[in-house]
């Protein structure tokens, strides 16, 4: 299978809004800032996004208010497109052109771009004037453009134009080029280049001075140059100022030149005094380090961004009035993703020493979780306690966490959380210091049973422990605690990893090559498995219908035990670096690393054949990813992107940027709803709320649905130019939907399930249990129904056909099948009771679900 | 090259003065420095910072300020008096009391027919020059505070005054304040203290611009009598203002030891109205920067930590040459260690005692200081041990040394009353004969016996010439004396006829050490800009190939001078000579260094073979091991001894700087 053309991998989500230096509008009422493909526009005043901006095809690289009109901005994208938007429609010009990697825009109006200039063989990065036409058109082509400068930072704070427009600053490396257009003249001013001075010298940004002809420069070492004079080849002079213990990263003056303000690691925006730098203000503590200062237009506003994905609106210098916080990304998550139930928040590694709960659907973080409750100490070379593992429990009312530092020896310790309903947030129940002499590598919770749930705690000493909830005695005021219950090793090899089944009645630990398979219920060692050579490093159940699977990866290859058998069902050649099982459909999905970048797999266990496959997703393995149940399945009628209907598919790549797929139906829906025209006035903030409220007051004529939909259809397809606050209008669009389908859904489903359950007991010896509930929503699309005996016959057929493997992995050679692979498993019709009845409880989600989101709102805003 | 056994001196702890004024003469470049003890050092601008002369001190008299008048020099201090100086003859020339208790500062008008003196009673006195004198003319209004700082307006028709809290500015034919600008005190704790205005300058364009004790520079308009602009330069003093000729750049020396620059630069490139930008920190100081001086490519900063700093600007000199190069000025360019070869002692010189050491012992021999107020200005040992003689500006003394074991005895001997004062002293090598510089450039000869020094001769140069000598050399044999003085002239004597024999043909650069080769009877100079030459009558083989080749780039770009020469006895063709950084062998047998190879190449020539050493040996052979260094001799038993005087050393001993927030302390 080729890669799909209806499913594209996009930033959505948790998308780096500190990129690059969010723009201020003219009356500081709008904060205008990148976030992956769309730019959002924020309120100043209630950190409430206002707008998406969608049209970018790749990432936005630039963003910068229009001199000549300061209702519009500018953006430009690697997708080689500048669009000039409106706040709040659409494109206007359109300009074909390279990869651009940042704009600036001069007093006069000039459009100036970095993108990537070829000279002698070698790429640089140039700096190009354009010439927009002034035309009314919204497709524009611009074709003549000049080359300003041959080699320049592809970061933006490295370039700055002038009082009047007049210069471009540009910084790179340990010179400082100034260019002044109208002369066309061109000054070097290089600062020491040998050695050590040479690091410590490095320009790390500049500012222009917006009134007299003065430039600011940051340095590595933490030093601010202000030079004048620099028209002159040896007559020009700076001045030095020093507060920064390490590298300048922002360097901004206020609009009438009287306050320079920069910024670094220490978190401390630091404001100096145009013309007497002796004197300075700090606004410290301002949580992480700061990237971008940016100042609105009236002085008023400050405003920074943060290195944790943070934009921090400062009021009249003094104080931190809104914070716009994004997605934190870390050093590196060594948390795994996780969906928090109760909130469809994902989970994972935040702030150092915090977990945090962040909300995809709205794209907004919801609370921040203290794991560590140390104070964090800025400094390199300090070992601080880490938060390494985390898990969550299948209702999401316990939470395990483990932190370590590696000091000298490693110290360790395990921290259960109990889910409060009080206070809407988690809270320490135990502590366990030292759980295992060494590393913990996994932990998880047991799916099962309604009251007691079990963790396993996987350690490289050689031992896997088992933790349940103990009772105090009801005399004690004690409250319930978690203590050890089972340590179990085998042959005193290493653990690795380890797995329930989806019932919870299986515990599966891998020792080495060795996969061991345990009950929870006795601790008893049921079966092993092995399929040497290769330790195995990833291990996963299969889910539904395919509970009887056991998945496993080594380095090479990736295997599949039949537990009825405890046979080898398949194995094929690949370097599986992650596992992941949808629990929500039988799907399991695998990240293969290839040579330098990574391929994505989605099947079923049962089925040889994949149902999606992606080759060369990203770059670097991916080790992060997760399944994150939809609020709404999608009836997508594609085959190859029926795998997302239930849950959609979030990863983590090595740079730490999240990305999802999107379908094309869906893709659709959004530009759609996007191009809607704004209806709302913009001197009120557009919240959900509000949104709601003027739907409802829309929707008061029309009483049928159908009607009402036509209406909706009919305001798509009207005033194309226009963009719209995508998100907010179908989400709540949506959830009015949503609301008419609850009324008749809950019964449907308390059906089906039933029907299940009979299904499941009766098929006992027939068929492998398969949500019914899914196949009504989707078998319709699949063509005929075929009965239950020809699609027994069409699985053996496609189990026999490996030749799918060879079509995607061509670099890795096709595994011979086994004879135990190739015979045709008569036992696997056999189904053990206990996991037929699984997908009893996951039908039965969604309702709760939607239930606990409302409370959730509430724990953002203290 | 040979090896040697070497005596590390460290014993010697000489401390430089610290510098509490400077003055700079823009027409003859010649800059005036006083230090804390009296002493007034001139220098060579034009001749690569050499130090030209040394006028030695006198106990109870402090220089608080230098000004040239023309070429007169003139220095006031707290002892109320008003000193000039004789240039010639290295001594003051005469002294005027100023009648207004201590005298804090003076300043000449641009003409140079003028001195403004400022007084710790509140007054501005005008004094006259007259021929080889000065004459009180007019007393100022009276203020009430002492006054620190005075500066002329280029017209020569205002002063601007500095005192405490206050600046005023007078008009020189009245004599009458037209101004008074109220000088801010400092806020918080120190608010109740009075500001002192350190300096003022007054600008052509009517400026005025202060730096106080609050650690501010503030720019005044003077007609209007209002403030312009404040900069706040540091928590403390500012001590020192210095402006550049052309008026565009300001230094201000800070009690931190940092010098502030600041510029009048235009804040938009287009347009012609400027102001005082700060621009520039330099830090070359650990303690309070006392007198800086602005001349046209340098910024030239003296303090308490007693180093002359010359810091180039470099937008004004061409890099690379030897004028970008930052110096530092510790040591005197003249030595002030005398070695009894023979004997193996050495004589030390501070400005009020000496010091006698034997070498291999672990104290001081004989100590002797100085009776009378005048500090010593010269000092010799002859080579046999046998004889001390030293000068100050009012006496030359003559002792004897006798040895018993341990100990030593000094016996003074008479010498004859011609003798008043001396610049600098000579024994022959047979130490049968003393020779004694005195005025106009003429050498007195003295002969020595048992006990007694008899007169012999006046030896005179052919041309008139009357600047004082500052190096004098003898030849081993006894027959040739040669002596420099700062005009740049040599005079060769012969002794043996004690008439004088010729003059070396003057060079561009004034000596700054000479030597007579012991079997040849060649000269060897070396020049203050590291240039050198060798002759008897004519220049040497040797010598013309030096100056056809010319001298290595690296050695031209040395700072420090050269400051003693000396020769191997084992060895002809061996000149051993050391500055304050190096000391250097030259082989004069090797060919000399090709311009691109590598001058320091000992180090690398070890790891060599034998062809290759000798094949990219060349005559300099220099060694870097010993730094910092006041005297490198050699020795009758052909040992080496080298004394050092640490720059760490002198650094514990001055008293701790003002209090700095270091960063992470």
């Amino acid at each position: 299978m080729v890669a799909h053309a209806d499913t594209r991998v996009v930033h959505r989500g948790g998308s780096k809004i500190n990129f690059r230096a969010p723009v201020i509008t003219q009356d500081s009422r709008f904060l205008i800032c990148v976030s992956g493909e769309c730019i959002k526009v924020f309120s100043t005043s209630t950190e409430e996004c206002i707008h998406h901006l969608q049209g970018h095809k790749e990432l936005v690289t630039g963003l910068v208010l229009n001199p000549s009109n300061h209702l519009q901005v500018f953006s430009c994208s690697e997708d080689g497109t500048i669009r000039l938007w409106d706040f709040t429609d659409g494109i206007l010009i359109r300009v074909t052109l390279l990869r651009i990697l940042s704009m600036h825009v001069s007093a006069k109006g000039d459009v100036f771009l970095v993108m990537p200039v070829k000279r002698n063989k070698k790429e640089k990065f140039g700096l190009v004037s354009l010439n927009l036409p002034p035309s009314v058109e919204q497709h524009v082509m611009v074709k003549g453009h000049t080359i300003v400068f041959q080699s320049v930072s592809t970061d933006p704070k490295c370039i700055a134009f002038g009082q009047g427009g007049e210069y471009v600053a540009s910084v790179k490396d340990n010179v400082l080029h100034v260019y002044f257009l109208n002369k066309k003249t061109f000054y070097r001013f290089a600062l020491g280049t040998s050695g050590e001075m040479a690091a410590r010298n490095a320009f790390t940004c500049v500012a222009c001075h917006p009134k007299d002809d003065c430039i600011a420069t940051g340095h590595g070492d933490g030093k601010i140059r202000l030079w004048r004079n620099f028209n002159q080849e040896k007559e020009y002079t700076f001045s030095t100022v020093h507060w920064h213990h390490s590298g300048v990263n922002a360097l901004c003056f206020t609009p009438e030149g009287t306050n320079l303000l920069s910024g670094g690691l220490e978190s401390v925006l630091v404001q100096w005094r145009y013309g007497q730098e002796g004197q300075k203000d700090f606004l410290p503590r301002l949580g992480s380090s700061i990237k971008e200062i940016v100042v609105s237009p009236d002085g008023s506003l400050f405003c920074t961004s943060h290195t944790d994905n943070k934009i921090t609106v400062i009021k009249n210098c003094t104080k931190v009035s809104a914070v716009i916080q994004g997605l934190v990304h870390g050093d590196g998550v060594k948390t795994a993703l996780m969906v928090d139930p109760r909130t469809k928040a994902l989970v994972l590694n935040g702030k150092p020493g915090h977990l945090q709960f962040y909300s995809l659907q709205r794209d907004q973080q919801l609370y921040n979780l203290d794991i560590v409750q140390q104070e964090y100490i800025n400094q390199s070379n300090l070992d601080q306690f880490e938060v390494v593992k985390a898990a969550l429990d299948s209702r999401g009312s316990w939470l395990a966490t483990v932190e370590q530092r590696s000091a000298k020896e490693v110290e360790i310790s395990l921290k259960l959380w109990a889910f409060d309903e009080h206070t809407q947030s988690f809270v320490l129940n135990t502590t366990i210091s030292a759980p295992h002499d060494g590393p913990i590598s996994e932990i998880c919770f047991s799916p099962s049973s309604q009251n007691s749930t079990t963790l396993v705690s996987v350690s490289l000493d050689g031992h896997f422990k088992a933790w349940q909830l103990t009772q105090p005695d009801p005399s004690d005021d004690e409250e319930a605690s978690w203590s050890c219950d089972f340590v179990g090793d085998y042959h005193s090899l290493e653990p690795k990893c380890c797995c329930f089944s989806a019932d919870g009645s299986l515990l599966a630990v891998s020792f080495k090559e060795v996969v061991t398979v345990w009950s929870p219920a006795s601790w008893d060692l049921l079966t092993t498995l092995s399929q040497p050579p290769g330790a195995i490093q990833d291990l996963c159940f299969g889910r539904l219908s395919c509970s009887k699977y056991l998945l496993g990866a080594t380095d090479k290859n990736l295997c599949c035990w039949n537990l009825l058998t405890c046979s080898l069902e398949w194995s094929t050649a690949l370097d599986v670096s992650l596992l992941l099982a949808d629990p929500l459909s039988e799907n399991v999905a695998a990240f293969c690393g290839a040579e330098k970048t990574t391929d994505l797999f989605v099947f079923r266990p049962s089925e040889p054949r994949p149902h999606f496959s992606q080759q060369a997703l990203c770059t670097g393995r991916v080790t992060r990813a997760v399944f994150a149940p939809r609020d709404e399945p999608l009836d997508g009628c594609e085959e190859s992107s029926q795998w997302l209907n239930r849950s959609q598919l979030y990863f983590l790549t090595h740079n730490m940027e999240l990305l999802t797929f999107l379908t094309k139906p869906e893709e659709e829906r959004l530009m759609a709803l996007s191009k809607q025209v704004p209806t709302i006035d913009d001197s009120v903030a557009m919240t959900p709320f509000y949104l709601l409220l003027g739907k409802h007051r829309k929707r008061v004529p029309c009483n049928d649905e159908a009607d009402d939909s036509r209406l909706w259809g009919e305001s798509w397809n009207f005033g194309v130019p226009n963009l719209a606050p995508g998100n907010h209008v179908m989400s709540s669009c949506v959830s009015s939907m949503c609301l008419l389908r609850d009324e008749e859904q809950p019964t449907e489903v308390e059906m089906e399930s039933e029907k299940e359950e009979e299904d499941s007991e009766e098929e006992g010896a027939s068929v492998p249990p398969r949500p019914e509930h899914e196949s009504s929503d989707t078998g319709a699309k699949l063509g005929p129904v075929l009965t239950k005996a020809e699609h027994r016959e069409l699985r053996g057929v496609k189990k026999l056909d490996y030749s799918w493997i060879r079509g995607l992995v061509t670099s890795n050679p096709v595994v011979n099948t086994t004879k135990q692979m190739v015979k045709t498993p008569k036992q696997r019709v056999k189904t053990p009771k206990p996991m037929a009845k699984t997908p009893k409880p996951m039908v039965k989600t969604p309702k709760p679900m939607v239930k606990t989101t409302k409370p959730m709102v509430e724990t953002t805003n203290p | 090259m040979g090896e040697f056994k070497v005596h590390r001196v460290r014993f010697f702890d000489y401390m430089p003065s610290a510098i509490s004024a400077m003055a700079f003469n823009v027409h003859t470049e010649r800059l005036a420095v006083a230090r804390a003890d009296g002493t007034v050092e001139i220098y060579n601008f034009a001749d690569n910072c050499f130090q030209e002369k040394v006028i030695p001190g006198k106990d109870g008299r402090t220089v608080e300020a230098l000004c040239w008048a023309g070429q007169r020099l003139f220095s006031t201090g707290l002892n109320g008096e008003i000193v000039e100086y004789d240039l010639e003859n290295l001594r003051s020339k005469y002294t005027v009391e100023a009648y207004g208790g201590p005298v804090w500062t003076i300043s000449s008008n641009s003409q140079g027919t003028q001195l403004a003196v400022g007084c710790e009673d509140g007054t501005v006195k005008i004094f006259e020059l007259v021929e080889d004198s000065i004459q009180f003319q007019s007393n100022f209004d009276r203020l009430k505070s002492r006054v620190l700082s005075l500066s002329w307006h280029p017209s020569g028709t205002q002063i601007a005054a500095g005192t405490m809290d206050m600046i005023r500015v007078f008009n020189v034919t009245t004599g009458h304040a037209t101004q008074r600008m109220m000088v801010d005190r400092a806020a918080g704790a120190n608010k109740k203290k009075e500001v002192a205005v350190w300096s003022v300058v007054f600008l052509s364009d009517n400026t005025v611009i202060s730096g106080d004790s609050a650690g501010k520079v503030q720019v005044w308009d003077s007609q209007m009598g209002t403030l312009i602009r404040t900069h706040l330069v540091t928590k403390w003093d500012v001590m020192a203002l210095a402006v550049s000729r052309d008026e565009s750049s300001l230094l201000a020396g800070t009690s931190e030891g940092s010098v502030v620059q600041f510029q009048f630069i235009s804040a938009r490139l287009d347009q012609p109205d400027k102001e005082w930008q700060r621009t520039r920190t330099l830090r070359s100081h650990s303690h309070d920067v006392r007198a800086l001086v602005h001349t046209d490519t340098a910024a030239v900063s003296g303090g308490n930590d007693a180093h002359l700093v010359v810091r180039p600007f470099m937008e004004k000199v061409v890099k690379g040459s030897k004028e970008s190069a930052p110096c530092k000025i510790t040591f005197p360019h003249r030595s002030l260690v005398s070695c009894g070869k023979k004997a193996g002692i050495l004589l030390f010189q501070f400005p009020e005692r000496l010091e006698v050491w034997r070498l291999g012992e672990t104290h001081c021999v004989y100590a002797c200081s100085l009776q009378g107020d005048d500090h010593i200005c010269c000092s010799t040992l002859s080579p046999c041990g046998g004889w001390l003689a030293y000068a100050s500006a009012s006496s030359v003394r003559l002792f004897q040394l006798q040895y018993d074991n341990d100990s030593i005895a000094l016996t003074k001997v008479k010498l004859p009353k011609v003798l008043r004062w001396a610049n600098q002293l000579c024994f022959s090598a047979d130490s049968s004969r003393l020779f004694a510089s005195f005025s106009q450039s003429s050498v007195l000869v003295f002969a020595l016996s048992k006990s007694e020094a008899k007169y012999v001769h006046t030896l005179k140069p052919k041309s008139g010439e009357t600047t004082a000598v500052h190096l004098m050399s003898t030849s081993d044999d006894g027959q040739w004396l040669a002596t420099a003085n700062s005009d740049c002239e040599v005079h060769v004597y012969n002794l043996k006829k004690l008439k004088y024999h010729c003059t070396v043909p003057v060079y561009g650069s004034c000596p700054s050490a000479m030597a007579i080769h012991p079997t040849g009877s060649n000269v060897v100079m070396v020049h203050a800009d590291q240039k050198y030459s060798l002759e008897q009558k004519e220049y040497t083989e040797w010598s013309r190939s030096l100056a056809k080749k010319g001298l290595h780039g690296s050695w031209l770009n040395r700072v420090a001078p050269v400051t003693h020469v000396s020769f191997s006895a084992s060895n002809p063709d061996y000149i051993i000579l050391h500055d304050m950084n190096m000391f250097c062998i030259i082989d004069k047998s090797l060919p000399l260094p090709e311009k691109d190879s590598d001058l320091c190449n000992q180090n690398q020539l070890r790891s060599m073979n034998e062809a290759a050493r000798v094949k990219d040996s060349h005559a300099f052979k220099i060694c870097e091991m010993f730094k910092n260094l006041l005297c490198v001799g050699l020795m009758e038993d052909h040992s080496l001894v080298v004394v050092e005087r640490p720059l760490l050393d002198i650094a514990t001993r001055l008293p701790a700087p003002v209090r700095q927030k270091k960063f992470a302390t």
